[in-house]
């Protein structure tokens, strides 16, 4: 009796505090995602996006207690009168042309652009003072924004949040863009999510891969939204951003198909449990292009449809916090296959060998109508061996002409011609089909110009080496070798006193 | 039954003269842990570690620096008291075949970048200005905590650095030198403005032993990767890396330092032991004769670590939630709740508006002192020169 009381009393008193401090309505939510894009260049682009939404005033001060929203943000929020804040740390730049636009696209470097509410008095201190602070915490060289490297934009950076009055004067705007994305940046912007790199769509977030990419972006963003539909109060939100493009020849190796396992290393194993949504989306719109088509597996349980930046866009959504998505396997690895239909065409190439035979082509090619088909071959000119040289060498080369064989569909249906009735210039190609004839053509020769040496140039080193070496060497010789010894002048031989007798007949001095 | 009595008498005489004793022993025992205890004579650990080189082909010093982080921190001393000084960035530079890692050895064994480092001063902040006002203290104001030197008298700090040096300087960023006198200057204020208790200064460069020449102030120990005169030679390069990945006697420190746990005893001889001439081809030198502690009484985790003397307590505080407060923020959430008229977003890029604004007008200042000036001077001059009779032609 006495110890069901003493149990009782227990009870009462576990259930008393209980009861009294309600729990309070959770004030902050989060929401995680998680966009893969196949790009159309065969690379794959993965998006980042954390969501804290903070149902608060920060304007007071006297906030204390930080669940999901970072302190480190917040307690920058309500001492700078931030109304709204923009940081972005990126290394590389997104290729428009062959990426397709981009979701938010931040300039190459540090790029920090800030609202101060109007209640600021000297704002380029308040800013200096910020960008002090935000070096400290993401390891990055923001102090060395000055009065050198800072605007005011007039017309542009207008808020992406609530505003009642968009007075510029309250707006700065800075780039570094010498500044460098490493580890020690994401490691304190890793730090700043409530799951951390621990749970959910973060522990994807491993930087030996991240930073392996063509292009990096992870930015922060703060701005006030509506709390609700009739937009009566202010929430606070606070967005995370990582962009990440894997170039397929670096990671994939060439290869086109992806999965969670080749781009991060990491597989998705259970939602953060803070968040309140946690989904992975593919972008599976251009599911049919060059005649490949995208696989995903697992296969999704729902899409998603929308115009996105202009288009119409389809995407698989995957529900971490759905549990038939993680299932027995209690991992999920999403895998992007892309499946080529057999090909149809025939392509046989034997290169040459030097000296020995020339370079063999030949295509088989189906022309769609009403197009241009252009075939390129790229060549080198090479030195030949000087004797290999044609007399002429400043003529050129020739390359023989291409030959092109076709079968034209013919709008008039032929019957079969019968070789010995018919006139001789219908029977040069048989033909089998009415609905097409068979032609061949020719392309005009090439004509090379291949570099040509100068032949002149042995003639010339001949006789020139020849004349120095017969003057310098010559006469070197000659002075060495060459002695004098003095002769006694003969007398004179028979022909010389057959001379002298003519001479004397003449009367002419003797010789 | 005397016999009897006698013996247990003597037993128990017995027992307590070795109870005595063997107290006598636990209270040398005792008094012994208690010098240890007190032995140190720090309460927390600071690192400063600085690599002074930047380009890639001075990869090995980045590499020399991240092993000390690693050990550092390995050994329990946290980011907030580290500070760690890069001057260019190789873990993400355009020529790292394995971007975001720094590795020690070659075949890419040890990847001393980690996932979880915090670098606070890099690329162009790493100047000597910058590491003089680290160490005494006198930091702009707004720097953030991070970046400063919050030691004080009880901190025992460890000053790593390296780069390429000369005979009493050290080369920073290839554009400026500190010198050996600047350094021990900048020991001598930290030590008038008790910002140690005692500094452990450890330096790979060529002709590493002239930096800690002129040191003067009480309580630093010195250690050097070459004596003056000598180099101080890389480790080994990777082949697909293409630079030399270490130089030698950090090689030789982080596999010493490897070993060392939090809870070893290793002491600082074992340290001057590291890399002899046959490793290093350098010969270290060591200096000790301002330090007051013999060296084989200090422990490695004295510097290295943050051993923090733990006291394990069994009682129980209690503690009461505050229901006023919670309350209170209640009521004041549900006032605020409700606003006269719903707020909107700004539109993105009002075409009409912005081809309307006039351009704000700068404020119009007085002209200057100077402006002023030259123009009374040219006033005169013109008067003197051709008599005051033009002045009524002026005005």
């Amino acid at each position: 009796m006495a110890v069901a009381v003493r149990l009782a009393l227990i009870v009462l008193l576990l259930l008393g505090p209980g009861g009294w401090g309600h729990t309070e309505p959770s004030r902050d939510s989060l929401r995680e995602e998680l966009v893969i894009t196949p790009l159309p260049s065969g690379d794959v682009a993965a998006t980042f996006q954390f969501r804290t939404r903070w149902d608060s005033e920060l304007q007071r001060e006297e906030v204390s207690h930080y669940r999901l929203f970072p302190k480190a943000l917040g307690q920058l929020i309500s001492k700078y009168s931030l109304q709204e804040l923009h940081l972005s740390f990126t290394q590389g730049f997104w290729r428009t042309r062959y990426w397709g636009p981009p979701f938010l696209q931040a300039p190459s470097g540090a790029e920090l652009w800030v609202w101060f509410q109007d209640t600021v008095t000297d704002v380029d201190k308040s800013w200096k003072e910020l960008s002090n602070v935000l070096s400290g915490i993401f390891c990055a060289s923001l102090n060395f924004i000055d009065s050198t490297n800072t605007v005011i934009p007039t017309a542009s950076f207008k808020p992406l949040g609530l505003a009642n009055g968009t007075d510029h004067y309250f707006l700065r705007y800075a780039v570094l863009p010498r500044e460098v994305v490493c580890t020690e940046n994401l490691t304190p912007w890793k730090k700043l999510l409530p799951c951390s790199s621990k749970a959910g769509l973060s522990v994807l977030l491993k930087a030996d891969r991240l930073f392996h990419t063509s292009y990096h972006s992870q930015a922060v963003h703060i701005r006030p939204v509506c709390r609700n539909a009739r937009c009566t109060s202010i929430s606070w939100e606070l967005r995370q951003t990582l962009s990440v493009v894997f170039d397929a020849f670096v990671t994939g190796q060439g290869k086109k198909d992806w999965s969670l396992f080749r781009m991060f290393s990491r597989t998705l194993t259970e939602p953060c449990p803070l968040a309140a949504e946690s989904r992975v989306y593919v972008d599976i719109t251009s599911s049919k292009q060059d005649n490949e088509t995208l696989e995903v597996n697992p296969p999704p349980l729902t899409t998603y449809q929308d115009v996105i930046l202009g288009t119409q866009k389809t995407y698989a959504v995957y529900d971490l916090l759905d549990t038939a998505v993680i299932n027995n396997s209690r991992n999920l690895n999403l895998q992007l296959k892309w499946k080529r239909p057999p090909e149809n065409g025939y392509i046989h190439y034997q290169p040459a060998q030097d000296r020995l035979q020339p370079h063999l082509l030949e295509m088989l090619i189906q022309l769609p109508a009403n197009s241009v088909t252009k075939v390129s071959i790229q060549f080198e000119r090479a030195l030949l061996k000087w004797t290999e040289y044609t007399p002429d060498p400043n003529h050129g080369f020739y390359v023989s002409p291409s030959v092109l064989s076709a079968l034209v569909p013919s709008i008039v249906a032929s019957k079969p011609v019968d070789w010995e009735e018919s006139p001789l210039f219908n029977s040069l190609f048989p033909g089998s089909d009415s609905s097409s004839y068979f032609v061949r053509l020719y392309t005009e020769p090439l004509l090379v110009n291949l570099p040509t040496p100068d032949f002149s140039m042995p003639y010339n080193v001949i006789c020139l080496t020849c004349t120095v070496v017969a003057v310098c060497y010559g006469s070197f010789y000659n002075l060495l070798t060459r002695t004098f010894h003095i002769e006694e002048p003969s007398k004179g031989g028979l022909a010389k006193r057959l001379a002298n007798l003519i001479r004397r007949a003449r009367g002419v001095p003797p010789l | 039954m005397a016999a009897n009595s006698f013996r247990p008498r003597v037993l128990t005489a017995l027992a307590g003269l070795l109870a005595l004793s063997f107290g006598s022993l636990a209270d040398s025992r005792i008094e012994d842990q208690a010098e240890q205890f007190f032995r140190s004579g720090h309460t927390n650990n600071w690192a400063v570690l600085v690599c002074t080189s930047r380009f890639w082909f001075n990869y090995r010093h980045v590499a020399n620096t991240l092993s000390v982080y690693r050990s550092v921190k390995r050994l329990g001393i946290p980011d907030s008291h580290i500070v760690l000084m890069l001057a260019d960035d190789m873990a993400c530079n355009a020529r790292n075949p394995k971007p975001a890692t720094v590795f020690s050895h070659k075949n890419m064994e040890l990847n001393v970048y980690g996932d979880d480092v915090e670098v606070d001063y890099r690329s162009y902040e790493v100047t000597v200005e910058n590491f003089l006002r680290v160490l005494t203290g006198r930091v702009p104001p707004g720097t953030p905590r991070s970046k400063r030197l919050l030691s004080d008298d009880r901190s025992n700090i460890l000053i790593y650095m390296t780069g390429h040096g000369g005979n009493g300087f050290l080369k920073f960023q290839d554009s400026e030198e500190i010198t050996n006198i600047e350094l021990a200057d900048a020991f001598e204020q930290m030590w008038q403005k008790r910002r140690y208790n005692e500094l452990l200064f450890i330096i790979d460069t060529c002709q590493g032993a002239s930096m800690y020449e002129r040191f003067y102030s009480p309580n630093i120990m010195a250690l050097a990767s070459s004596q003056v005169g000598e180099d101080s030679l890389s480790h080994q390069p990777d082949p697909a890396i293409g630079v030399h990945l270490m130089d030698r006697y950090t090689f030789y420190v982080l596999e010493f330092l490897e070993e060392i746990n939090p809870a070893s005893q290793t002491n600082m001889n074992d340290l001057f032991q590291v890399c002899p001439k046959s490793l290093c081809v350098s010969t270290p030198g060591h200096r000790t004769d301002l330090f007051q502690r013999d060296p084989k009484n200090v422990l490695i985790t004295d510097f290295f670590g943050s051993v923090r003397k733990v006291e394990i307590t069994t009682e129980t505080i209690s503690l009461q939630p505050d229901l006023g407060i919670m309350e209170s923020s209640n009521k004041e959430d549900q006032i605020d709740e409700e606003r006269m008229e719903p707020l909107k977003y700004a539109e993105q890029l009002p075409v009409a508006q912005i081809i309307h604004q006039k351009p704000k007008l700068k404020d119009w200042h007085p002209p200057g002192g100077f402006i002023l000036g030259l123009w009374a001077l040219i006033i005169m001059v013109f008067f003197k020169t051709y008599g005051i009779k033009h002045m009524k032609f002026i005005f």
